[in-house]
Order: C-alpha cells, then sequence, then structure tokens
C-alpha cells in the first residue's frame, strides 16, 4: 500500500475533532478534501500517525452571507460550492470569477477552502484572494479561538498562523466598498494547472473617476502571497489612466515581488508575467468599477 | 494498524469490507473488488485515469481513502454499459473513434455522464474544459470531444 499506516478518526462534530486534536496535535493531520495532503502521502513525504477526517463535521460545511453584509463560509465548502453559490457570486464576485482556475472540475468536487488556504501553496489561487478581500480566518482549539487577517496567516513557504492542535473553522469575507471593480488573470500551462503567476486586483472610484482605494495581490511570484503596496498606493487619489495602470503594474514587477524560477518560468519570466497580469487585472477591475456608475 | 469495516454501494451492489484505513479507494476497487475497469495512472490526482463518481459527483478515486466511502453511494465504469449493450456515450466513443488504447476512457467517460447530464447542449470550448482533467496520450482529444457532440446530441433527440 502507498501510505503509511495511520489511525484513522473521523469525529462527526466540531467539538469532538477540537477534542481529538488536543488530543494528537503535533501527529496528527486534518483531513479536508485531500486533494493536497492525500497525494505527498501517496509518495510518503508525510507520513501522519493520526488521520483526523473533518467530512463528517457537518457545521464546517455551511454558507451563508450574514446580515453584517458579509460572506461567511465554513472551511469544508467546496470548491465545486464556491464555484457555483450564487450567494458567493452576489457577496465576493471575485471569488466565484477565481474559481474556474483551481485545478480541475473533478478536484475541485473534493477540495475545500480549508484545505487550500491552510495548505498555503504559493500557486495556489484562493490564499491570494483572501489576503486581496482582506478576509479574516477563525482558527479554533479546545476552549478558545482567535481571529487572524488573511495577510497575517501567511507567515512563509507553506507555513501559516496555525498551531498544530488549531482547526481553521470560517473565513470571513467582508463586504467591499460600493463601486469596487475587480478581477482576477493568471498564466498557466494548461487550464487547471497551477498558475505560473496570476494577479488579483480591486480598485474602488468615486463618481468622477478618481481612485479612491486600490489592491493588488500577486500568487506564485514568492513564498506567500505578495501585497504591493508602492503599486497601489500609486493610484489612490489619481485617475487611473491606462498608462498609469501600466506604470503601476511596472513598479510592482520591478520593485515589489521577488520571484525564484522554477522548472516551468524563471524569475524573469514570473516578473515579465506580473507586469502584464497586474495591468491586466488592474484595468478590467476600473472598467468595472467605471460600469457600476454607470448602471 | 486497526480494520474498519464499511458497506458501500457500488454500480447498485451492497458491499460489506473490512479494510485498513490507508487503503486508497482505487486500490480498493481494483484488488479487494476486481473492478479494474477504474485505471490508476499517477496517484497524485493529474491524469484522472481513476475517475469514479462518488455519490454522484466525478472524483479521483486515487486521492480517498476506501474507508471514507461508508455508508455512500459510488459508480464505476462498469456501471455503465455492458459489452453487448453499450452506454451511449460509450457507442459515441465508438462511433467517433474517441479512444485508441482505452486506458484514460473509464475515467474520461465518469467524468462526462454527470457533466452531459447538467449540460445537454454544450459548447466544444465546455467540453474541453470538462475533460481539462484528464490526460489521453493517444487520441489529441479531437475524437473526444467529437464523441460527447454525438452523445449530445442523441441525448436531445430522444428527449
Ligand atoms: C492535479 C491537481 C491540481 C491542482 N491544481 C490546483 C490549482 O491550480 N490551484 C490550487 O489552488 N489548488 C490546486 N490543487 C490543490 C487543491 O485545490 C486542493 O484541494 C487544496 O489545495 C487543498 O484542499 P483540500 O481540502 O483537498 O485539503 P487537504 O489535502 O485535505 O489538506 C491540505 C492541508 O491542509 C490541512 N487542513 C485541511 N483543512 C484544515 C482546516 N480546516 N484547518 C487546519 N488545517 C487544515 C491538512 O491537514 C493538510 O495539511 C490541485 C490539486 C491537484 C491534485
Ligand atoms: S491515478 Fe488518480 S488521477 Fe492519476
Ligand atoms: S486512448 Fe490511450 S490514453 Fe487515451
Amino acid at each position: 500500500m502507498k501510505p503509511a499506516p495511520f489511525e484513522y478518526i473521523a469525529p462527526q462534530s466540531l467539538a469532538e475533532a477540537l477534542d481529538v486534536m488536543d488530543q494528537y496535535g503535533y501527529d496528527a493531520k486534518l483531513l479536508a478534501g485531500g486533494q493536497s495532503l492525500i497525494p505527498v502521502m501517496n509518495f510518503r513525504l508525510a507520513q501522519p500517525a493520526v488521520i483526523v477526517d473533518l467530512n463528517g463535521v457537518s457545521e464546517l460545511a455551511r454558507l451563508s452571507a450574514n446580515g453584517d453584509g458579509g460572506l461567511h463560509i465554513g472551511a469544508m465548502v467546496r470548491h465545486s460550492q464556491l464555484e457555483h453559490s450564487p450567494t458567493v457570486a452576489a457577496k465576493a464576485p471575485l471569488v466565484a470569477e477565481t474559481m474556474p482556475h483551481v485545478a480541475h472540475p473533478q478536484i475541485r468536487n473534493r477540495g475545500t477552502i480549508g484545505g487550500s488556504l491552510a495548505h498555503a501553496d504559493p500557486a495556489a489561487e484562493l490564499p491570494a484572494i483572501m489576503v486581496a478581500l482582506q478576509a479574516r480566518f477563525r482558527l479554533q482549539r479546545m476552549g478558545g479561538e482567535r481571529w487572524v487577517h488573511a495577510v497575517d496567516f501567511y507567515q512563509a513557504l507553506f507555513t501559516t498562523a496555525l498551531e498544530p492542535e488549531e482547526i481553521l473553522v470560517e473565513i470571513v469575507v467582508p463586504p467591499l466598498p460600493a463601486h469596487t471593480g475587480y478581477a482576477f488573470h493568471e498564466v498557466a500551462r494548461r487550464h487547471g494547472d497551477f498558475a505560473q503567476a496570476g494577479a488579483a486586483a480591486l480598485v474602488t472610484l468615486d463618481k468622477r473617476g478618481v481612485c479612491r482605494e486600490a489592491r493588488l495581490v500577486y500568487l506564485n511570484v514568492g513564498n506567500i502571497p505578495v501585497q504591493t503596496q508602492e503599486a497601489a498606493a500609486a493610484l489612490v487619489g489619481a485617475t487611473p489612466t491606462p498608462d498609469l495602470i501600466k506604470a503601476a503594474a511596472q513598479t510592482a514587477a520591478q520593485k515589489e515581488i521577488d520571484p525564484a524560477g522554477d522548472i516551468h518560468a524563471s524569475a524573469d519570466y514570473k516578473r515579465h508575467l506580473a507586469a502584464v497580469l497586474g495591468q491586466r487585472a488592474l484595468q478590467q477591475a476600473v472598467t468595472r468599477a467605471k460600469e457600476s456608475w454607470a448602471s | 494498524m486497526k480494520k474498519q469495516t464499511i458497506h458501500v454501494t457500488i454500480n447498485g451492489t451492497e458491499y460489506t469490507k473490512t479494510i485498513e484505513p490507508r487503503l486508497l479507494l482505487s486500490d480498493f476497487l481494483r484488488h479487494e473488488l476486481g473492478l479494474t475497469g477504474t485505471h490508476v495512472g499517477c496517484e497524485h490526482g493529474v491524469c484522472g485515469a481513476c475517475t469514479i463518481l462518488f455519490d454522484g459527483e466525478p472524483v479521483r478515486s486515487c486521492l480517498m481513502f476506501a474507508v471514507q466511502t461508508d455508508g455512500h453511494t459510488l459508480q464505476t465504469v462498469e456501471g455503465l454499459g455492458t459489452p453487448d449493450k453499450l452506454h451511449p456515450l460509450q457507442e459515441a466513443f465508438h462511433e467517433a473513434h474517441g479512444l485508441q488504447c482505452g486506458f484514460c476512457t473509464p475515467g474520461v467517460l465518469m467524468t462526462l455522464i454527470p457533466f452531459l447530464e447538467k449540460n445537454s447542449d454544450p459548447t466544444e470550448t465546455e467540453i474541453r474544459e470538462a475533460i481539462s482533467g484528464n490526460l489521453c496520450r493517444c487520441t489529441g482529444y479531437q475524437h473526444i470531444v467529437d464523441a460527447v457532440k454525438i452523445a449530445a446530441h442523441k441525448n436531445t433527440d430522444t428527449n
């Protein structure tokens, strides 16, 4: 058999899952969709002693738009649910638009938002999207919980703020300011493959077309999602013309990222992609923000 | 390691088996049940050969443990047609020459069954996206796409 032996525990409630994690902590691995964990177990790159299967914990599979206007996403909500849910399309269209880029349909039927965010693959879409949307994550352990901002959750390559006995239980995506345009663009070798680089943009315009807020976040051009500062600041207070947008994306690509090359893309090529994708994402976000005033 | 007993319905038949938790669903189907129509190519989710239906949705059977199927309903390619009476989708593959060696075919078929149920008249782009998670080393995909179009038309004609 491919994976090494392990003890299998399938809690039926969150309380039970927290209890098990409290008991086994470091020796245990949470099993969500298994779409990242099982491959590494099949190769025996991971040999956890205990597997705690979250698939029976229905409390974690909830998805709702609460009165506060935000979107509340349980950690076990599947990629395919995010892709097709009308609630997600209405409350967080950036998420809905990004989902078809996340792996293939069969993987999306199992993979979960919590698994993707906790796995922290630098090439994954959802971590960068959650940073762009300024989402907050609820981490729970037996007898306590804490909230962590997406941007603080990502610490290093495949490393997050999660402690061994903690479970990421919920993601809250706050509502966007009115008249905010959004966009996501990536380049992958084949549809559904991990991207070589990607960019998410959010731009808020006032009625004269002046930029009030801008966010530009990259994936796979560093060890964790990269939130640009200078590039985004260059747009705020200005009318984002195509030239200004191009210059901002150039700033991001030249100054704000430090990509490492891999077998699919050299560092130079990633910089090139960052400039192109940043420009496309910002441009589309601006266009959509303008359209929101017209309609 | 402690073995566990599962009850699972596959292609309409109920099975009760006692297995090790680390047994992959793909190996369970092939080695424990002899359902070798489910193929195994990469065992890390990339090739799609092992795709089956789990509660009606296509998933990678190499990325699930058999214990996780307790109480669930599965369908594999053996549940589609028989050599004498092919499923309409299998007939369409036959007609359009949608396979050569056939290694990828079970996974492709199990991906397409729910896809065609939801999209009765898919565009070429939709078809290509639907099978983007299934690698085929033989056909160049064109004949697979042709087969899907034939199958979709058969469906709409009979409806
Ligand atoms: C062929 C293939 C292509 C893929 N392509 C892409 C792609 O293009 N983009 C992309 O983003 N992803 C891609 N993926 C990964 C996929 O999106 C995974 O579903 C996802 O990364 C992990 O989610 P999961 O639910 O399967 O988590 P699992 O594999 O079950 O778990 C992943 C890790 O997170 C931990 N974990 C899970 N849930 C929690 C929780 N609630 N709290 C704390 N820790 C938790 C687990 O212990 C484990 O360490 C691909 C996967 C495959 C097999
Ligand atoms: S064997 Fe499961 S995807 Fe390749
Ligand atoms: S027919 Fe040979 S791999 Fe597809």
